[in-house]
């Protein structure tokens, strides 16, 4: 049966995990992967008789946050309760922010993927602040129903970005999310790593469906918790079918109520929730332990000031100022600001189009193996630059650079240390001269392809060369091969 | 023991008692009182005699000791300390043994002070009588067949009976200063965030604050010193600077304090004629210290207790939601799995409905139901407006006056199981004194005299915030001229 018209209605709350050294209301450290319940303390255990203490870091991040996201930062937020009963939130309410959020709303802009080169503008409902609950664990083994609860989680600062339901598919919600990601890493506010949990995504989705010029809602769903694109992807594709077939069979409508539901990444279905928790009434209040919070307008424009140009302003910039090429920009611009400035300082002292190539491969590849950010990357942006200044110059080759690349992986020392390390020694220009006119002598079928006008010719001697002499870079024989053919 | 803290720390300095033969005085006197007060949830002999001992040693030595060395306190079993049991009086935390201690508690074994045990109260502080405790009722000294007070009840009774000269409690709507109206001493609740909360297990954050009891205003000075102070780890904690409260009570000299007398309060239905009397006799012994009097009104008082009873309900009802079984407190063990809930639903509705009294559940139910979705208009936040009016009222009258004089306690300790299965008329007994607490002001309770039956009667006099050092002032110079605080129950 053919389906009738309709649109797809998509809303987006985002969890972003806030990059403070601890957490939101004590002082434990917000390190990830640590042995469970080893970051924790009466505070963000909930303790009887403990209180929380507010981290000004956290709220200057989401500051940070909103201003970027074009966001009104109130001069005045305050903390409440949020109640429901887990075995992972240890004080039987979660501290977050009801009436009067830190950001209020603000818009992201992002190109529409139905229509390239054009901008479409989502709009933001709020984004507030809350301490993260823990985890459960259960043991399914044989005979056993255990279950176990991490805490170290409990208290790590999220903001939660709320859009308005103004996507329109999976799409659109991909480029949202990949926009808003990117923001969130360039201001420094949050890693956003996804398999870490500290990105994470509820999908609010219904059909608007046109039933000869009247428009009919279908059921909304909110399918919680995703970490990854691919899953947000899935269950828009998957609830689209599910809610045209059901509003068929059913003909329920939003009337009915709003639903929890689940993704399923193995399956890629999306499953209800226990029903009793769409129901859930919060009783939200003020927390009586916290004060409002007052956020001066000086500090405001003072963050303000210290945003520095959007990532957008960034990539326009490094494809005109070094001219890159824009994929390239996209991917250095995507890691962060701190890569910017790492890219610029390399490109500085050697080429942009290497420095750019070197970050792409040799240097995402190592930070992404040992887990480094590019502020702990043992290669510094100096002396990567200083490298790759002498491939430039045809001191060393590509491969001999990526050797001493490796080696400064491992070992603090200086470019020139690491060459003397390694026992490469930059080759005397007249003792290559020699080497490159016995070749010549002995391959005149080279040097007579040169003279009819073939170059390239010349690429035959470099294996040659450098077995004689391993240090002898292909730049440095092509350019002695063809002066001497030449003259 | 019948002393005070200050004689115990003259005749220690006198070389007259060691602080080890006082902790063993007061073990013994505690350990003797229990079987008839039941003052104490936890006596902690041995931690305590240590912690003599090591003063004696460090006196000997010739060390410095801190402001309150050798001296016996109570602490109320509502505060943690290392070591000792925290169980509010109730089932759920009967096993809860705290890793941390609370502010107050650093600051005790930091002044050198001998903690010697946890005092019996009512289940989580919730009670004006100390008999929903789940570890019985505490009986008052005076009369063994009357109520204490609450919730700080066995706090009272223990400095009442002399077992030890200085007790911590905690006041939410009157919590300290009745208990020490129906035994007889001295007790303040200071300035809301005057004294850190940290490690207070909470009953209603907006509310609480730990306090001095005392026989005497100037013990209670004394204790007040060191509890009191900024703590950055309670985010409600003052960061103001604390005065010297001893030297507040050099002068007994009141001329030139206006004392505003709440004319009306002593008009209202239910306050025992001899209470309101002692409350006129009290009037011309301030005057006689120097003091004008000056009329002053209160317009929303009346509103003072529906507003507590939704406000405190609504907090507790959160800040209990922790004791659910999954991290600490009372577990159902077994779990009857009930289909409809599931497992984990059904464990919480268990553990919560095993670890909880009548009282508490009460509370959590009428604070559920004032918070909740279509109602927290209605009730909640109607609540928070009229606290408000009630704050607002305080301003006005201490535009007239330094201090505010009136009754602390509609009657004076009334006969065990009296009021128990009558909770209306428990609450009325916070009439007078839960206005302090929604205003965030301090208060004091002294003994005012005694009725025909001889029960202690206590007038309480109220101060603008931070204004402890008058209270204790004014206190002391009526304490100078009358003996109301130096008698004792017979034992
Ligand atoms: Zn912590």
């Amino acid at each position: 049966m053919t389906r009738l018209p309709f649109t797809t209605i998509i809303g987006l709350e985002v969890h972003v995990q806030l990059k403070t050294a601890t957490k939101l209301f004590c002082g434990c450290s917000t390190q990830f992967g640590s042995p469970p319940n080893t970051q924790v303390c009466p505070v963000c255990l909930g303790l009887p008789g403990a209180l929380p203490v507010m981290n000004q870091n956290a709220i200057d991040l989401a500051v940070r946050a909103g201003l970027a996201l074009n966001s009104e930062i109130p001069p005045l937020t305050k903390w409440d309760r949020k109640q429901y009963f887990y075995p992972d939130l240890p004080k039987g309410y979660q501290i977050s922010q009801f009436d009067l959020p830190i950001c209020d709303g603000g818009y992201v802009e992002i190109d529409d993927p139905a229509n390239p080169g054009s901008v479409r503008r989502i709009q933001l409902t709020r984004a507030h602040l809350e301490e993260d609950a823990g985890k459960s664990m259960h043991d399914e083994a044989a005979g056993r129903s255990d279950s176990r609860i991490d805490l170290n989680r409990c208290g790590t600062p999220l903001l939660e970005i709320v859009s308005e339901p103004d996507m329109r598919s999976a799409e659109e919600a991909l480029a949202y999310l990949t926009k808003l990601k990117e923001l969130m890493i360039h201001l420094g506010v949050s890693d956003c790593e996804m398999q870490e949990g500290s990105l994470r995504v509820d999908v609010n989705i219904n059909l608007h469906i046109d039933k000869a010029g009247e428009k009919i809602a279908t059921r909304i769903v909110e399918v919680k918790n995703m970490n990854s694109f691919r899953s947000v992807a899935g269950a828009i594709a998957y609830e689209i079918e599910r809610q045209y077939d059901e509003w068929e069979q059913t003909g329920q409508t939003f009337k009915d109520g709003k639903r929890t539901f689940g993704w399923d990444d193995n399956k890629e279905i999306t499953y209800a929730q226990r029903e009793k928790e769409e129901s859930a009434d919060y009783r939200y209040f003020p927390d009586p332990d916290l004060l409002p919070v007052r956020i001066p307008r000086e500090r405001v424009e003072e963050i303000r000031a210290s945003l520095g140009e959007t990532p957008d302003e960034a990539r326009t910039r490094l494809v005109s100022q070094y001219g890159i090429k824009q994929y390239d920009s996209d991917v250095i611009v995507s890691q962060g600001a701190a890569m910017i400035v790492f890219f610029e300082t390399v490109a500085g002292a050697s080429d942009a189009r290497r420095a750019s190539a070197w970050i792409q491969q040799d240097v995402m590849r190592e930070s992404k193996e040992r887990q480094l950010s590019i502020d702990a990357f043992p290669v510094s942006a100096e002396k990567l630059g200083e490298l790759l200044g002498k491939v430039v110059a045809g001191e060393l080759t590509n491969d001999r650079a990526r050797d001493v690349f490796k080696h400064l992986m491992d070992h603090d020392e200086s470019v020139t240390q690491a060459i003397k390390s390694l026992g490469i020694e930059s080759v005397d220009g007249s003792e290559l001269e020699t080497l490159v006119q016995e070749l010549l002598d002995a391959n005149p079928k080279i040097v007579a392809d040169v003279q009819g006008g073939n170059n390239k010719a010349v690429g035959a001697l470099i294996g040659q060369a450098r077995k004689k002499n391993p240090n002898a870079s292909p730049q440095q024989v092509s350019e002695i091969a063809l002066k001497l053919i030449n003259g | 023991m019948l002393h005070s803290a200050q004689q115990l720390l003259r005749l220690q300095a006198d070389g007259e008692i060691t602080a080890v033969e006082i902790a063993e005085r007061a073990i013994a006197a505690i350990e003797a009182s229990q079987p008839t007060h039941n003052s104490f949830t936890h006596v902690a002999a041995e931690s305590a005699l240590q912690a003599a001992a090591a003063v004696d040693a460090r006196r000997a030595a010739g060390e410095t000791l801190g402001p309150l060395a050798g001296v016996p306190v109570a602490v109320k079993d509502v505060l943690c300390a290392t070591g000792m049991p925290a169980t509010c009086s109730s089932n759920m935390l009967r096993n809860f043994v705290p890793p941390y201690d609370a502010t107050v508690v650093e600051k005790l074994r930091a002044a050198d002070a001998v903690i010697v045990g946890k005092t019996n109260m009512d289940e989580f502080a919730m009670g004006a009588s100390t008999e929903t405790s789940f570890f019985g009722v505490t009986r008052n000294p005076w009369d063994t067949q009357r109520t204490p007070g609450g919730s700080s009840g066995g706090a009272a009774a223990a400095v009442a009976a002399g077992t030890v000269p200085l007790s911590l409690g905690t006041d939410t709507g009157g919590s300290i200063r009745q208990p020490a109206s129906f035994c007889g001493i001295t007790g303040m609740k200071p300035t809301y965030g005057r004294v850190s909360r940290y490690g207070l297990i909470a009953f209603a954050s907006s509310l609480d604050q730990v306090g001095p009891m005392a026989w005497s205003a100037a013990d209670c000075a004394l204790l007040m010193q060191t509890i009191a102070g900024f703590e950055p780890r309670d985010s409600t904690s003052l960061d103001r600077p604390v005065p010297d409260y001893m030297q507040a009570l050099d002068s007994t000299d009141l001329s030139g304090v206006r004392i505003g007398v709440l004319r009306d309060a002593l008009d209202v239905d239910g306050l025992d004629p001899e209470v309101r009397q002692v409350v006129l006799d009290s009037i011309d012994v301030f005057v006689g210290l120097g003091a004008t009097i000056v009329d002053v009104e209160l317009p929303h008082k009346e509103y003072g207790v529906p507003t507590y009873y939704v406000i405190a309900p609504s907090e507790a009802s959160s800040n209990l939601s922790r004791f659910d079984g999954a991290h600490y407190g009372h577990r159902a063990d077994p779990v009857k799995v009930d289909p409809e809930l599931g497992p984990l639903v059904s464990m919480y509705c268990q553990s919560r409905s095993q670890g909880f009294g009548a009282e508490v559940k009460r509370r959590i139910m009428i604070g559920t139901y004032a918070l909740s979705e279509g109602y927290a208009d209605e009730y909640y936040n109607k609540a928070l407006k009229v606290r408000r009016l009630i704050k607002g009222d305080y301003d006005n009258a201490f535009a007239q006056a330094d201090l505010l004089l009136g009754p602390v306690a509609p009657t004076p300790a009334f006969e065990l199981g009296d009021k128990i299965d009558d909770p209306v008329q428990m609450y009325l007994c916070d009439l007078f004194t839960v206005g302090a607490n929604l205003a965030g002001i301090p208060a004091i309770s002294l003994p005012g005299g005694f009725n025909a039956g001889g029960l202690p009667i206590g007038i309480q006099l109220q101060a603008p915030v931070l204004d402890e050092a008058r209270l204790l002032s004014a206190a002391h110079a009526f304490q100078t001229v009358t003996d109301f605080h130096t008698k004792r129950p017979a034992s």
